[in-house]
């Protein structure tokens, strides 16, 4: 246990500086500064908001992460870094960051995928991955299903949203509703009192035998159904009814892709498992089909360094060799580029 | 006399410029012109000048940004750099304003203006009473709002409108460490460590920037607010 190697883990591909440090897959600190509140305003993430925060945040997160853990930053034994995809701007930073601890310690370093990361972090929590897995990532800016035959080797894309990711139809979504961003939260909240059944919003490409996403004509209907129906509409309904017609897509289609591809293990990663009636369908419908729901505690769902380090002691396990200190940040790194 | 060795390097132009100089002189420097990498460039260059000059980061007594101003972008991978560096070696690190190494590199005892890209059709400039002394700036103008009637250094940008440009085009990381060096040789270790500050901070006004000291904080100076509007009410879906 103890001589595990110490990995550092340093997240920035969009509004949260994330550090996490692991031993082997013993999660020591977890840390997170969020620029959220300076973008809330905008109703989205800002760019150069972002980048400008991540800077600022890095050194006091870092140093903050290594007191929580009670380590010296001369114990780690390798950094990660998310090399993308995000924001290019704000992976910058984080990479920046990244190459120049492992220069000043002499450790190695790993560029990684922010995706495949999402999926490593549940072995914090749930113990070692099952080989192969079936992952579903929902966030703000994505929307993917992924079979891992092994997350330090191989990820397959499965499909991904053609339009919108779905947490970005929750903020769209919220916006019309007059709630704050981000939505995801407020209209999870508010759809407890509603009921999902009480409008027939449309379920893009339910029914298309794909297993890609779409959820922009869902965020239209939603508008439309607000403005035609203004004064007399009930909120909490129009959020059960929305937020159950994003779930159910997402759920039905992941379980397609586990019979497809006869996987038993699911596993949903993101900021939008955080979502309550996500996380119960998920269950209900994976209970129906005899198949195993893996779910990180919200904390690991939405974007953190804790999720890079287990990646990265993933690679460091398998004998990846280390990446070059001149890798870039990629903003659209594609998911079957696991590291760097 | 005490032990110096600075580590400095500079992001903030379109050059990727790292350097090592020991107090008396530059022992290697490295520069690259590439206006987009130099998140990829600026680790490799500071490896590269370390193996020239024979000398381990464990050596390094303090390292220096140029803090712009500069394109973002660009201008944090240095600041993050050095802040990092700074913080894992335990050694100081300082920021300084990367028009101020322009005006050091060339070693004018006359007044004149250093101008670099500020993009968007604009300039950031400063105005200098000699190599060593700011007296305005830096601020970010259009071409036509650059003072005029004195020598102007640095990028050849819109000279039909602000005249024949001269001088060195870019920072370069010699100068800058130089300029450095020459600072900490001329203040007590308690002043040194006072002026390497906090490892975060920025400055983003004109104002916050004029009265900044030589060597100061790894902080960028952005003198530009972010662009971001704040939204309107949706827009309708419905006819």
């Amino acid at each position: 246990m103890a001589d595990q190697p110490i990995v550092l883990g340093i997240e920035t591909s969009c509004d949260e500086t994330g550090i996490g440090i692991v031993r082997g897959h013993t999660l020591l600190a977890d840390t997170i500064a969020s620029s959220m509140e300076e973008h809330a305003r905008f109703g989205g993430v800002v760019p150069e908001v972002a980048s400008r925060a991540h800077l600022d945040a890095m050194i006091p997160t870092v140093e903050s992460a290594l007191a929580k853990a009670g380590l010296r930053v001369t114990d780690i034994d390798a950094i990660a870094v998310t090399a993308g995809p995000g924001l290019a701007g704000a992976l910058l930073v984080g990479v920046a960051a990244a190459k120049a601890y492992a220069l000043g310690l002499g450790v190695p370093l790993y560029g990684v995928n922010h995706l495949a990361a999402h999926v490593a972090v549940d072995q914090l929590e749930h113990g070692p991955l099952p080989k192969p897995c079936l992952a579903m990532l929902v966030s703000g800016g994505h929307s993917s299903l992924l079979l891992v035959p092994d997350v330090a080797k191989e990820v397959i894309s499965l499909g991904s949203t053609v339009d919108d990711a779905a947490g970005e139809a929750f903020d769209k979504v919220a916006r019309v509703l007059g709630l704050p961003f981000p939505g995801g939260p407020h209209i999870d909240r508010a759809a407890r009192d509603g009921s999902g059944t009480a409008i027939a919003f449309p379920r893009g490409k339910a029914d298309d035998g794909t297993l890609d996403f779409s959820f922009s004509g869902l965020k239209t209907a939603v508008a439309r159904y607000v403005e035609k129906n203004g004064g007399s509409l009930s909120l909490p309904d129009v959020a059960a009814s929305f937020q159950e017609a994003v779930v159910d897509v997402l759920t039905r289609k992941a379980l397609a892709a586990c019979a497809k591809h006869d996987v038993h293990d699911l596993l949903i990663g993101g900021g939008v498992a955080a979502n309550s009636r996500l996380r119960a369908l998920a269950q209900e419908r994976c209970d129906a089909a005899g198949v195993r729901l893996r779910v990180p505690r919200p904390g690991l769902c939405t974007d953190n360094g804790a999720m890079v380090a287990a990646l990265g002691a993933n690679l460091l396990e398998a004998g990846v060799a280390p990446s070059q200190l001149t890798i870039p940040a990629d903003s659209s790194l594609p998911i079957t580029t696991i590291h760097v | 006399m005490l032990f110096v060795l600075v580590l400095a390097f500079d992001t903030a132009t379109p050059a990727v410029t790292a350097a090592l100089h020991d107090g008396t002189r530059v022992l290697a420097e490295s520069t690259t012109v590439d206006a987009r990498r130099h998140g990829e460039l600026l680790a490799p260059a500071i490896e590269s000048v370390l193996t020239e000059a024979g000398a381990s980061l464990r050596e390094v007594t303090a390292v220096v940004a140029g803090a712009g101003p500069g394109p973002y972008t660009g201008l944090r991978v240095g600041l993050m750099t050095a802040r990092a560096l700074g913080s894992t070696l335990g050694i100081p690190a300082y920021g300084v304003c990367t028009l101020d190494a322009l005006a050091y590199a060339t070693g004018s005892s006359e007044p004149f203006v250093v101008v670099t890209d500020a993009r968007r059709k604009e300039l950031f400039w400063a105005r200098y009473g000699d190599a060593r002394t700011r007296l305005d700036g830096p601020r970010v103008a259009r071409p036509h709002d650059v003072p005029g009637g004195l020598p102007i250094v640095g990028i050849r940008l819109y000279e039909e409108i602000i005249g024949a440009v001269t001088g060195p085009e870019h920072p370069s990381a010699g100068a800058l460490a130089g300029l450095a060096a020459e600072q900490l040789a001329g203040l007590t270790p308690e002043q040194a460590a006072a002026a390497a500050g906090l490892p975060e901070g920025r400055i983003d006004s004109e104002e916050a920037a004029q009265g900044r000291a030589v060597l100061g904080p790894p902080a960028p100076i952005y003198l530009r607010r972010p662009d971001a509007q704040i939204p309107g009410a949706p827009k309708k879906v419905t006819a």
